[in-house]
């Protein structure tokens, strides 16, 4: 009952969202080159005078924190302070955005002939715009998209000029820079480059810092970053970076700023540019390196219909509430603000806590379309179908009814799902599957993945091969089959509790609750780089599994135990399903550390060695789902394992050797399989 | 002993009077005091009648020339009048009998108060609805013997059972009283105070010693729990200045002497303290010493931790003192340092001896206009930085700032049309000076006339530098004057509707600028969530500077229409608000003290083994408690 109550006033179903305006829409109607050269007045943070790219490098290079760094190197390496403020200079230089409005014009004025042959609507909330206005001029803001393209960042400044909105600056990684020209532009537009990794460098952490501190601070512009680092090749969230976070709020533990409002901002896109690249990538053909040329290549994905995109500026989340209670400020007092210190460990905690929970507001607000509910479906019909020899695909009018069966179902769990509810549901399907065209086909009345010309549509530009080996057509299935998982991995965050929950029934040895639990709890922490569950909120998210799965009937909690209704067993069956790949590629990642790993293996071999063992037992048929060849997962099990102690990187060696703990690795393997039941076999050293 | 100064010293007498003069400014003379006090003169002392010291300020009973429910002299309020226009009552002061006509219209548009809505204080004080005392026979037996004068009138009670927290005043002005003392005592000397700590610590009895009144800390406030009699020492009895020692600048004063007496009865011997704290016309010696007081003056003649050569102070353990007046020693930790801040949990300091400077020969007010907050701050620390502060140096905020104008009262054309000259001057000539954003700085030179142009000249220079540009004396002068009669604007608000109340705290020169917007912006938003209606003010400037850091003031009120507990909304606020300053590197307390209102952050703010050191003293000092108020700890 107290977990009913805790849950009550959050209980999806009446989450309130703000309706969507089409920017598109204008954009079809008027000029755009009267909408790129329109007066622009954005309204910055308490009415400050923008600042010219130039006093804000000398700012930067003025700045306590940064002399402090400089001297100090400058002592431990013996070397001139001038040599190293040059550097510092340099190191600036480099990095530095310089915001163009012309730049910002030209792009406003492309992005709307490219935007309009690609998609159909560009949706924004329009009352998150509104917040957004109120909060810029309120407090330091930061954006925090999600990240699933490199559309995303244009996307949101185009967006935000749109509405006259002050222009972000944003961070990007180094790899743009390569595209000379291009590089440059983004430079112009607003972007700031930082190296991928600085690990150790000093100087290089204090410019960057107080770069994006002093941008912060003085309001100048919103600060934008990704939360997840990089873009994510599955579609699903991935475990959020901390260092940017930590920068950005440092100004609020020193008592720089008031408060700092942090903006989670949700895109989705119903169709993804790089789809098929993604999944390429994730099965091992190198991506394109980032150059001018080969993004003109793309000028093909120019031709194509990629639908909508969603846009949606979520609530802004004030870092002081945030800390509120969390924080003791005072611990900045003893020490000049400017003298760099590692954080503490309450100040890491909670900035990880808080950016599990950006992460998790970015995924709430993440707009579901129908398609993302087939692509499930499909995935699932097809691996049963693949194990009982039936015929491939589903009827037309089965698909429907599955369809509008999970569509009740995810808007149970609190799905934010744009379904068009004024058309039939069988219009609405076809609808979706027609834009997905390269995925599913159509044949006889059924619907099914389109695997078998795969080869020739899903990588458009690719000569067809006429002759492959089996393996090759196994690749060729999986870009397909990680393609539409990448779809249904946009629904995952909806249903992830409750189908940890369906699976550690399924596991667990008896109906004992605190037997599912810990077999919950268990699945839970062994995912926990896989998916996004906020640290130490184990307790919560079980009582959140058992109040969705009890409000729909699925399941009967009492005290003691955790008993599957007559009418649940369809809903566990399909949430089992939706947890199951991952919880075979997990298994097989531990077989094959604890068969066929050799004694010295780097990290480096680690993803090449396991992607040949994984082949060789999908081509045996002795493993169902394709996209456990999927790299993403393959690291996620290492990282996790890494965590649990059940892998060692051996210190001193080269390349970062692994050491297998293989009795730990097989005991996890077993657990997860539900051969050993959880206490006795991990959960207890986990 | 203005008699024993040499005669022919025509010129000291000149500058006396000047001095006079100018504190006359602020302060006027108040009218002959309550001469029947003085006839239980304390024979153990036997020094000589001083004709000045007739004319001391406060009597026995205080209500009969000072309000029971709010600040200051009875005769001296601030009042809207029939035409709806602000005046001040009364002749007291610089302002008194002056129409102030900006104020209505500022009142009205800061705190969207209005003069319809009305809310008058109790009138008189209702002696029935005070708790009948509880008092200790034996003791009152005994204390009669002593001849001490003591009284157990609710009024002389109700006077001594608060300080000025707007939680108090409040109360009282609704007619509400809480625990109260049982009787009042009136010492008149040291050895007075012996014998009643002795007979307290016999009969078990809780002295809390009363100095001025001015608290701002709930010091006052007797502590629920206690279940003795609570006597209130009353100090104001003991206010002569037992002698002056013009070879080493000391006079040796009876604690109970208030600032506006002390520094007149030094004038008239050619003398200062310079220890200005802006309460100086109520607050007493005893107080400052209690409290680690700061006075505005501080550059020059520091606080009162400088300005003591010796205390004596009266505990249930016996007196404590020094044996010399060595003006440094090294001798273990200053045992002075226990008694200054000990806030009345030790004893009762009776007598002092303190530093005393010759009058200065030339004082000059000015004030300095800055485009905005943080050029004031950044030439401030300049000033610090090369320690060439002047007497005073205070810097206002542009709330502040605009606070300041609505107090100008209608007076010369000259005075106006200068100002006015002045705002035309900036806006149209520098047009960086936005009217929404400038800031001043008020400055008080002493010294002796050439050096203080001399010195004038190096900040004006300073604050150039800084964007600042002169504003005129008359600009400067009307600051100080204001922090004397700001206590009984207070007053005025909260006839309408409006409460508030001012804080400080010191801080570091890196977190000045941090500190005031956070916690300013604090009160704003706190003020918000707790349902307040109108925005509040929420103001700060900062008021001293040192080495290392500055203090802060902050104002903060708001109009409580429409709250059921406004009282409790306002402790809420400021409650976040302290923990604001404190978050942000500031002190719990620059001068004020922490009394009972403070006393939740004293263990962060000295650490564990700080609070037990302070324990353990009390537990030697006071085993018993007689003490009682239960400040600081």
């Amino acid at each position: 009952m107290a977990s009913k109550a805790v849950y009550l006033h959050r209980d999806p179903m009446l989450k309130k969202r703000d309706d969507f305006e089409d920017i598109l829409e204008e954009r079809r109607n008027s000029s755009d080159l009267r909408y790129a050269l329109r007066c622009y007045t954005p309204i910055l943070y308490k009415g400050v005078s923008p600042c010219k790219a130039d006093t804000l490098k000398n700012m930067v290079l003025q700045s306590d924190q940064l002399h402090y760094v400089i001297n100090q190197v400058s002592k431990e390496m013996s070397r001139a302070v001038d040599d190293i403020q040059e550097e510092a200079s340099a190191i600036l230089e480099e990095m530095a955005h310089c915001l163009q409005l012309s730049t910002v014009r030209f792009f406003a004025f492309t992005l709307s002939k490219v935007f309009k042959t690609l998609f159909r609507s560009i949706c924004v909330n329009e009352e998150g715009i509104q917040r957004l206005q109120q909060a810029i001029q309120e407090h330091p803001v930061v954006l925090l998209p999600s990240h699933r393209s490199y559309m995303d960042f244009l996307l949101m400044s185009y967006i935000l000029y749109t509405y006259d909105l002050a222009l972000p600056v944003i961070a990007a990684g180094m790899d743009f820079m390569g595209m000379k020209f291009v590089g440059e532009m983004l430079r112009m537009s607003g972007a700031f480059f930082i190296r991928r990794s600085f690990g150790g460098d000093k100087l290089y952490w204090a410019v960057f810092s107080e770069y994006v501190k002093t941008m912060l601070k003085n309001g100048f512009a919103p600060v934008e970053f990704f939360l997840e680092g990089t873009r994510s090749r599955t579609c699903k969230s991935l475990t959020p970076k901390l260092g940017l976070l930590n920068i950005v709020m440092d100004p609020y533990f020193k008592g720089e700023v008031f408060d700092v409002s942090l903006v989670p901002v949700s895109i989705s896109y119903e169709r993804i540019l790089e789809e098929a690249l993604y999944a390429r990538e994730m099965l091992g053909v190198p991506k394109p390196k980032e150059s001018t040329s080969g993004l003109f290549k793309a000028r093909k994905v120019l031709s194509e219909d990629y639908g909508s995109i969603h846009v949606y500026f979520g609530q802004p989340v004030s870092v002081r509430s945030l800390a509120e209670g969390r924080i003791n400020r005072c611990q900045f007092n003893l020490i000049p603000r400017h003298v760099p210190n590692r954080p503490s460990e309450d100040i890491q905690s909670f900035v990880n806590d808080s950016a599990y929970r950006l992460v998790r507001a970015q995924e709430e607000n993440m707009v579901l379309k129908p398609w993302v509910l087939l692509a499930s479906l499909l995935l699932q019909n097809h691996h049963q179908n693949q194990a009982s020899g039936q015929n491939p695909g589903m009827a037309l009018d089965e698909l429907t009814e599955q369809a509008v069966w999970l569509r009740d179902l995810s808007r149970q769990y609190g799905a934010f799902l744009h379904w068009p509810d004024h058309m039939p549901p069988p219009d609405v399907i076809s609808s979706s599957l027609s834009l997905h065209r390269g995925l599913v086909k159509m044949s006889e009345g059924r619907v099914q993945l389109a695997l078998e010309q795969a080869g020739g549509q899903a990588g458009p530009g690719e000569p067809r091969s006429t002759l492959a080996t089996p393996e090759e057509e196994l690749l060729s299935r999986a870009v397909v089959v990680l393609s539409c998982a990448s779809y249904r991995n946009q629904a995952l965050h909806v249903f992830l509790r409750p189908a940890l929950l369906a699976a550690a029934i399924h596991t667990a040895a008896s109906n004992q609750k605190q037997e599912v639990f810990n077999s919950f709890s268990f699945l839970r922490n062994m995912f926990s780089n896989e998916f996004i569950l906020c640290p130490g909120a184990t307790v919560q998210d079980f009582e959140e599994a058992c109040f969705l799965l009890v409000k729909t009937g699925a399941l009967q909690v009492t005290q003691q135990e955790v008993l599957v209704t007559e009418r649940g067993h369809r809903t566990l069956v399909f949430l089992t399903s939706m947890l199951d790949p991952f919880l075979q590629g997990y298994q097989v990642v531990c077989r094959f550390l604890c068969e066929e790993a050799p004694e010295v293996l780097t990290e480096k071999q680690f993803i090449p060695a396991v992607r040949k063992f994984i082949i060789k037992h999908l081509l045996a048929g002795r493993l169902r789902y394709t996209e456990v060849l999927s790299s993403d997962l393959q690291k996620n099990t290492l990282a996790a394992l890494l965590r649990l102690g059940a892998v060692r990187k051996i210190k001193g060696a080269a390349q970062g050797t692994l050491k297998v703990n293989k009795v730990m690795v097989n005991s996890l393997e077993d657990t997860l399989g539900g051969k050993l039941p959880t206490q006795k076999a991990v959960v207890a050293r986990l | 002993m203005a008699s024993n100064s040499s005669g022919g010293s025509s010129d000291r007498q000149r500058i006396a009077q000047q001095r006079l003069r100018i504190i006359a400014g602020h302060l006027q003379r108040p009218v002959d005091g309550d001469s029947a006090i003085l006839a239980a003169e304390c024979k153990a002392q036997g020094s000589q009648p001083d004709a000045s010291s007739e004319e001391k300020t406060v009597p026995r009973r205080r209500q009969e020339i000072m309000k029971w429910n709010g600040w200051g002299y009875s005769d001296s309020r601030f009042l809207f009048n029939k035409k709806g226009q602000a005046e001040f009552t009364g002749k007291r002061y610089r302002l008194s009998g002056m129409i102030i006509p900006g104020l209505k219209d500022w009142f009205e548009s800061t705190f969207g108060a209005s003069l319809q809505h009305k809310t008058p204080a109790t009138p008189i004080l209702n002696s029935s609805a005070v708790h009948p005392p509880t008092l200790n026979e034996t003791f009152i037996e005994e204390l009669k013997s002593t001849g001490i004068p003591f009284s157990h009138d609710a009024e002389d009670r109700v006077f001594r059972a608060h300080g000025h927290c707007l939680h108090e005043i409040f109360a009282l002005r609704e007619g509400r009283f809480g625990r109260v003392p049982d009787m009042v005592l009136w010492p008149n000397c040291h050895n007075d105070v012996v014998k009643i700590v002795e007979l307290a610590s016999k009969h078990n009895v809780c002295l809390i010693p009363y100095g001025g009144g001015t608290s701002v800390s709930s010091a006052l406030e007797c502590p629920k729990e206690e279940t003795r009699s609570i006597v209130s020492l009353d100090t104001s009895q003991m206010n002569r200045i037992l002698w002056i020692d013009e070879k080493n600048l000391t006079a040796h004063v009876e604690a109970g002497i208030v600032g506006q007496d002390l520094e007149r009865l030094l004038n008239e011997s050619g003398y200062c303290t310079g220890h200005e704290p802006d309460s100086m016309e109520f607050s007493s010696l005893g107080g400052w010493v209690a409290t680690r007081a700061s006075g505005m003056k501080k550059n020059i003649y520091g606080n009162i931790e400088d300005l003591i050569i010796h205390v004596k102070m009266v505990t249930p353990r016996g007196v404590i003192e020094k044996s010399c007046q060595g003006p440094r020693m090294s001798t273990g930790p200053d045992i002075h340092h226990f008694i200054m801040g000990s806030e009345g949990t030790l004893g009762v300091v009776t007598e002092v001896t303190m530093k005393i400077r010759p009058m200065p020969e030339y004082q000059k007010y000015g004030s300095v206009v800055f485009p905005n907050f943080e050029q004031g701050v950044a030439c401030l620390r300049e000033v610090a930085r090369q320690r060439c502060a002047p007497a005073s140096i205070r810097l206002m905020d542009n709330e502040q700032f605009k606070f300041g104008h609505a107090l100008k009262p209608q007076v010369s054309s000259i005075f106006t049309s200068f100002l006015d000259g002045l705002k035309k001057f900036y806006i149209t000539k520098f047009k960086g000076f936005d009217p929404n954003r400038l800031c001043v700085a008020t400055l008080l030179f002493e010294g002796d006339r050439e050096k203080v142009l001399q010195h004038e000249k190096q900040v004006y220079d300073i604050a150039a530098k800084f964007g600042g540009l002169a504003a005129g004396e008359d600009n400067g002068q009307r600051g100080y004057m204001l922090t004397f009669v700001i206590a009984y604007l207070r007053d005025l608000g909260m006839d309408y509707y409006v409460i508030g109340e001012s804080f400080e705290t010191s801080v570091p020169w890196d977190r000045v600028l941090d500190i005031c917007r956070n916690v300013k912006a604090r009160i704003v938003r706190e003020c918000k969530e707790k349902g307040v209606q109108f925005p509040p003010l929420s103001t700060c400037r900062v008021t001293q500077t040192y080495d290392a850091g500055a203090c802060v003031y902050f104002y903060f009120a708001f109009n409580y229409r429409g709250l059921s507990d406004p009282v409790h909304v306002y402790e809420q606020v400021e409650h976040a608000a302290r923990e604001e300053i404190l978050a942000n590197g500031g002190s719990l307390s620059h001068h004020h003290g922490v009394g009972k209102l403070r006393k939740e952050w004293m263990r962060e703010t000295v650490s564990n083994v700080g609070m037990g050191m302070l324990k353990s003293v009390k537990d030697y000092v006071d085993p018993n408690n007689i003490f009682g108020n239960r400040n600081l700890l």
